[in-house]
């Protein structure tokens, strides 16, 4: 029985805490072995031909040359990959299509991007594998390309596909083009909404697509043996749903391939895909032997899947007192080689913070030669956030509101309508906010060139399956495993949650991620899900240890179980008159479970449900430098409802990650193409993170609004701060410097340009 | 291409390796040496997760060629901790939750290693800027100047 | 498959000799931060390495004849640490202090900056601001050159087959003199310059100058020596009128490109900021010295 949080005493001994995570010796004494670590005796190097071209059909592939080469043990191409049927599964939001897919592995009838795989070689040594790559000989017959999404929706734009028509248009378009999906969410009268407003503004806005940025690039190793059997270390956010894809894309049953979690170097959603490891297990079945692919960082660049560019326009009407009484949102994004743009979530997720009675939000998935986009860290709700954000602060400075105010005035609670049917179940929005309107810098005053601005944001969070496993090992000391990678500490998330509901030392929990055929299915670290729904997986398997532990005890006590509680870590005499017995702890049960029944251990699956949303609201100080249109940050307070921290520095950590993601998405980072659509800026040279001087102490506020689904109140934390940096940061510039930017990014070069113009 | 015979010191032990004069130090550490504590994360220059000392100097890895190794010096974070007992900026990176996904950490600590080495005073500016090299894309660096600081604190004893 | 060999010739004329027997390819391994990359990338195949950092005359810095002698393979880290340098030269300092990372610097050297010939190199604008001279060895002996004269373009240098630079000279310090050298770049730190501007001036007893020197990187295909600019400051007290005419000799003698890192229109008004900016710098660095 999962306890509500309304009957867990406030008082909690472990959750809230920041105690050492279990992984974190291994990971600073270099021990820890990601991706790219593992190696096996006889172990082939696989080295992969990219397509030099961002559009063009593949007329021949010559491998003669490269195989003859001594050292090359095999090579693979498209074609060696299984056909899948055209057909889009799953829910809408996140649909897959496996015809795509595979071309996104491995490239078919046409190379759609600059970077797009063609072959793969394995070899004795990378050298031999590189020297190989450069042995094959492709014909290409180099066709026209497009990639911003304007010019890729153009009448006469390229088609990267000749029989793409629209999806969610009717009647349904005669003529293909590039636009895969036209969606929409409406509630109300847009037009009755607009001529009830006092202030109307519209405004439009381009976004350039930007890369996840994980540290780590892709990298894993596969064994496949002569029965079919195969074993793969990758370093994912989800070594299940590795497996999944892996098998299918190659042919396999899942049951044969057996996926270890490596530890994994950031990912931030661009680790939820695969491209390395079915290219490995083909490799690795064609030649008999182990192989390991790593990609390098300019193929990381080049061929995996940044978020969408986007072209957008966003019209808001208030009345004077601050209400919000329309909006109008048009979101058109660039979806990459292959459909599947995260321009639903954008749509959605763009007025979500709001109680607006009319509402028109519609998107555009656009395909274009550029690598097909991938979930980065609240998927397209960013993007339309940057909009929507901007347009709310013109408008509260045309009624002389405080933009938080305005915010807070319409901000959503539980019982709130959404745009796309139904009602926000939650709470923590308006505090947030209000955070905020408390902090002592906020009404701090600036000086020349500086300025403060003001953002929120919402994501959905994800709840979904996962499963748990809690042991009790013979000496007392616990064991718990679960499915979900551990990119930021959840194992010791996990390991506090389960030792809060045993009531034992978090010392004494040794928190593990198992293998694909250790434990049952888990899915994707990722949507700031996993302290939520697989937390109540271990906290459901800890409650049914809980309950076995009782009826040992009452066992021992020949009693009956229901004069046997649980507290504290120990079976209690529920009271004196049950009899005169010691508490009896985990150890000491274990001791006699020989006698009581065998090994004591459980596990439990969830599907989760009610999760709640995330809620992000921030302000930022900036100073522009009027001769240079180079932005600084001076100060920036972060506040996101997290629920109930679990492990707080952990917490606060995914806060400070998100915001400084945002800050390099707002200022600096984009994907730079040359005429031929080739990416310039492929190394972390020049497609510019964030460093450690460009920025001050970034300050994380844990709002804690209890989730009474989960056990101890958890809302996701990983994914809503990277949704309102960019608008801060444009709100505060303008504040700064009197220049409404509307271009992402807001690099000097623009805020400049921007000052000069006047 | 003929391998070169390289005879070096790593964390204080006698090391013979063999490779191709074109092979990086980093890919010696890695692929020759089994040593995987050294990433790559860029293999050019610009991230820092390939950070060693090179007789005392911070590099990265990646911009040094295997064969430079003779007759000197490398430290790599296989080398920082004392058998069990670990080097006070790995403590304080575990307290201050310094990492996430803990790929950038070893490149971090060797370099705040050497920035203690030289300054064992720094200020949260001069931490910045002699990190700067280090990308780290999940922690917002926050914790990572706090654990260094705090690990200058407690090296000099206040 | 690519043949390299790899050598570490004890003597410039050794070095020297080498690159003279080889047919193909040969490059001077200095720092190796920006070969290492080039030959990763495939953009350079050489046939012979040279790693020259064992060559003693390479590796020196010393007072001579009251300025500097700096061997071409000193890392700016060890430039960085040599404070009576430091002491005199802050602007090369300066450059030095911004190429890369600390990690960079601890392997990069001047010679290799200059050598590369990347237009936006961070130590040249500074050190031909400085008047320095590069002492080169080569197959017909050695020879002394003013160092704006080593790049040719993006990437090449007016240096000979078989010659490499061997060290370099800073002259003597006048009194009342301030160098510095400032850079755009979008980041605080990582980044190739967008624009780069090297200055040095001397001031006589009444504070007027009497000697400058402005070198601009990143604004055209090589680095460049700006005498109109310089020429702005002269005879003036580097007051804000001659401040604004050095901006705009600087604006005016840049003649970038767009690319990745920065517009045509940004750097050029840029130019002008930081010529500004950087006279600002070495003119209290000037006044601090007596």
């Amino acid at each position: 029985m999962l306890t509500n949080t309304k009957d867990i005493q406030q008082v909690m001994k472990v959750v809230g805490t920041s105690p050492v995570r279990p992984d974190g010796v291994p990971k600073v004494t270099g021990q820890a072995q990601y991706g790219a670590d593992y190696s096996l005796p006889g172990m082939l190097w696989a080295k992969i031909l990219r397509s030099p071209h961002a559009h063009a059909r593949i007329l021949s592939v010559d491998t003669s040359k490269a195989l003859a080469l001594p050292g090359v043990k095999g090579i693979i191409l498209g074609s060696d990959f299984p056909e899948h049927p055209f057909d889009y599964v799953g829910p809408e939001r996140v649909a897959q299509n496996y015809w795509h897919m595979t071309r996104n592995i491995m490239a078919r009838e046409k190379a759609l991007f600059e970077g797009h795989a063609i072959a793969a070689v394995a070899a004795t040594t990378a050298a031999i594998a590189a020297e190989a790559v450069s042995l094959i000989e492709v014909q290409y017959e180099v066709l026209p390309h497009c990639i911003d999404v304007e010019d890729a929706m153009k009448p006469d734009a390229p088609l990267l596909f000749e029989d793409m028509i629209t999806r969610g248009v009717e009647p349904a378009p005669t003529k293909p083009s590039n636009i895969s999906k036209r969606l929409e969410f409406s509630t109300g009268d847009i037009a009755a909404g607009f001529a009830s407003a006092d202030e109307v503004v519209e405004m439009s806005f381009k976004t350039a697509a930007v890369h996840q940025g994980y540290i780590e690039p892709h990298s894993c190793l596969a064994r496949y043996g002569a029965d079919g059997q195969c074993e793969l270390w990758s370093a994912s956010q989800g070594h299940f749903v590795v497996r999944a894809y892996t098998a299918k894309l190659v042919g396999m049953e899942i049951g044969n391939l057996l996926v270890h979690p490596a530890e994994i170097g950031g990912g931030f959603g661009g680790k939820t895909v695969v491209y390395v490891e079915p290219m490995a297990v083909l490799l690795s079945r064609k030649t008999g032997l182990p192989v390991k692919i790593m990609m390098g960082r300019e193929d990381v660049f080049k061929s995996t899947g940044p978020t969408s560019g986007s072209s957008m326009t966003v019209k808001i009407g208030v009345k004077k007192d601050g209400t919000i009484v329309a909006a109008e949102g048009l979101f058109k994004f660039q979806a990459g080689a292959f459909p599947g743009s995260p321009v639903m979530n954008a749509t959605m997720c763009a007025f979500a913070p709001y109680i607006i009675p009319n509402v028109k939000s519609v998107g555009f998935d656009v395909v274009s030669n550029r690598p097909k986009s991938a979930a980065y860290r609240a998927p397209g709700s960013p993007i339309s956030a940057f909009a929507v954000e901007s347009v709310l602060d013109v408008l509260a400075k045309k009624i002389g509101m405080d933009p938080l105010k305005m915010r807070l005035k319409n901000a959503v609670k539980a019982g709130s309508p959404t745009a796309w049917g139904p009602k926000h179940s939650h709470d923590g929005y308006a505090e947030t906010i209000q955070a905020l309107l408390d902090h002592p810098q906020y009404n701090k005053p600036l000086g020349k060139n500086q300025g403060r601005g003001v953002a929120s944001g919402f994501w959905f969070n994800g709840g979904g399956e996962s499963t748990a496993s809690v042991h009790i090992n013979e000496d007392g000391t616990v064991v718990i495993a679960t499915g979900s990678m551990d990119v930021g500490g959840s194992r010791a998330s996990m390991a506090l949650m389960a030792a809060e509901t045993l009531g034992v030392p978090y010392e004494s929990v040794r928190s593990t991620v198992a293998d694909t055929a250790s434990i049952g299915y888990n899915h994707v670290t990722g949507g700031s899900r996993v302290t939520y729904a697989t937390g109540i997986a271990v906290v459901e398997a800890c409650n049914k240890v809980i309950e076995d532990l009782r009826l040992r005890a009452s066992l021992m006590w020949d009693t009956d179980i229901k004069n046997v509680v649980w507290s504290d870590g120990y079976a209690k005499p529920v009271d004196p008159s049950v009899g005169n017995f010691e508490p009896l702890s985990l150890k000491a049960i274990a001791a006699k479970r020989g006698v009581t029944g065998g090994p004591i251990g459980y596990e439990a699956s969830t599907n989760a449900g009610g999760q709640a949303p995330g809620f992000s609201t921030q302000f930022v100080d900036v100073e522009v430098d009027p001769e240079t249109g180079h932005v600084k940050i001076l100060q920036f307070v972060a506040a996101q409802d997290v629920g109930r921290a679990i492990h707080r520095d952990y917490c606060a950590g995914q806060i400070v990650g998100g915001v400084v993601q945002g800050i390099g998405w707002a200022l600096n980072e984009e994907y730079i193409y040359d005429s031929k659509g080739r990416l310039s800026n492929a190394g972390f040279l020049d497609y510019r993170i964030p460093v450690a001087s460009d920025l001050p102490m970034i300050e994380a506020i844990l709002v804690e609004v209890p989730n009474p689904s989960h056990p101890f109140g958890v809302k996701g934390v990983g994914e809503a701060n990277i949704v309102p940096p960019m608008a801060a940061i444009a709100n505060a510039i303008e504040n700064a410097v009197g220049r409404r930017m509307t271009e992402l990014p807001m690099s000097p070069p623009r805020v400049l340009a921007a000052i000069d113009a006047g | 291409m003929s391998k070169h015979h390289v005879t070096t010191v790593i964390n204080g032990d006698p090391v013979e390796f063999l490779c191709q004069p074109n092979t990086s130090l980093l890919d010696v550490l890695r692929n020759e040496l089994n040593m995987t504590g050294t990433k790559e994360g860029c293999g050019t220059g610009d991230c820092g997760s390939c950070s060693v000392t090179l007789d005392g100097r911070l590099v990265c890895s990646c911009l040094v060629l295997g064969v430079e190794a003779q007759g000197k010096e490398i430290q790599t974070i296989e080398g920082m901790a004392n058998g069990e007992t670990l080097h006070v900026l790995q403590r304080k990176f575990l307290e201050h939750a310094a990492l996430q996904c803990g790929i950038c950490t070893p490149g971090f600590l060797i370099a705040a290693r050497s920035l203690l080495e030289r300054n064992n005073n720094p200020t949260e500016e001069e931490v910045r800027f002699w990190l700067a090299g280090n990308l780290c894309r999940c922690t917002g660096y926050n914790n990572i100047i706090t654990a260094v600081l705090e690990a200058a604190r407690e090296m000099r004893g206040a | 498959m690519m043949e390299m060999r790899f050598e570490t010739p004890k003597t410039a004329e050794a070095a020297s000799a080498l690159i003279a027997a080889t047919a193909g390819l040969s490059k001077i391994f200095s720092g190796g931060t920006d070969l290492m990359v080039h030959m990763r990338s495939g953009n350079i195949k050489p046939e012979l390495v040279l790693d020259i950092k064992s060559i003693a005359e390479m590796n020196v810095i010393a007072v001579e004849n009251g300025g500097y002698r700096v061997g071409a393979a000193v890392n700016c880290m060890q430039l960085l640490e040599n404070t009576a340098f430091a002491a005199m030269w802050p602007g090369v300092i300066d450059g030095a202090n911004l190429v890369g990372s600390i990690q960079v610097r601890g392997r990069a050297t001047l010679g290799g900056n200059l050598c590369n010939a990347s237009p936006g190199a961070d130590t040249v604008p500074a050190m031909i601001a400085a008047g320095a001279i590069a002492s080169i060895v080569g197959p017909n002996g050695r020879r002394e050159v003013p160092v704006e004269q080593i790049p040719a373009g993006p990437g090449k240098t007016s240096l000979a087959k078989g010659e490499l630079i061997v060290s370099f000279f800073l002259p003597e310090r006048a009194p009342h003199s301030g160098d510095a050298y400032l850079r755009f770049t979008p980041r605080t730190e990582m980044d190739i310059a967008v624009v780069g501007v090297g200055l040095s001036l001397t001031l006589d007893d009444n504070g007027v100058c009497t000697h400058a020197r402005v070198s601009l990187g990143a604004v055209a295909d090589r680095a460049l020596l700006v005498p109109e600019a310089a020429a702005a400051l002269i005879g003036t007290t580097v007051d804000a009128v001659a401040l604004a005419n050095l901006a705009a000799a600087a604006s005016a003698a840049a003649r970038p490109i767009d690319d990745k890192r920065g517009t045509k229109a940004f750097r050029i008004k840029v130019a002008g900021v930081l010529a500004r900016r950087a006279a600002e710098k070495a003119l209290a660095r000037a006044k601090g010295n007596n």
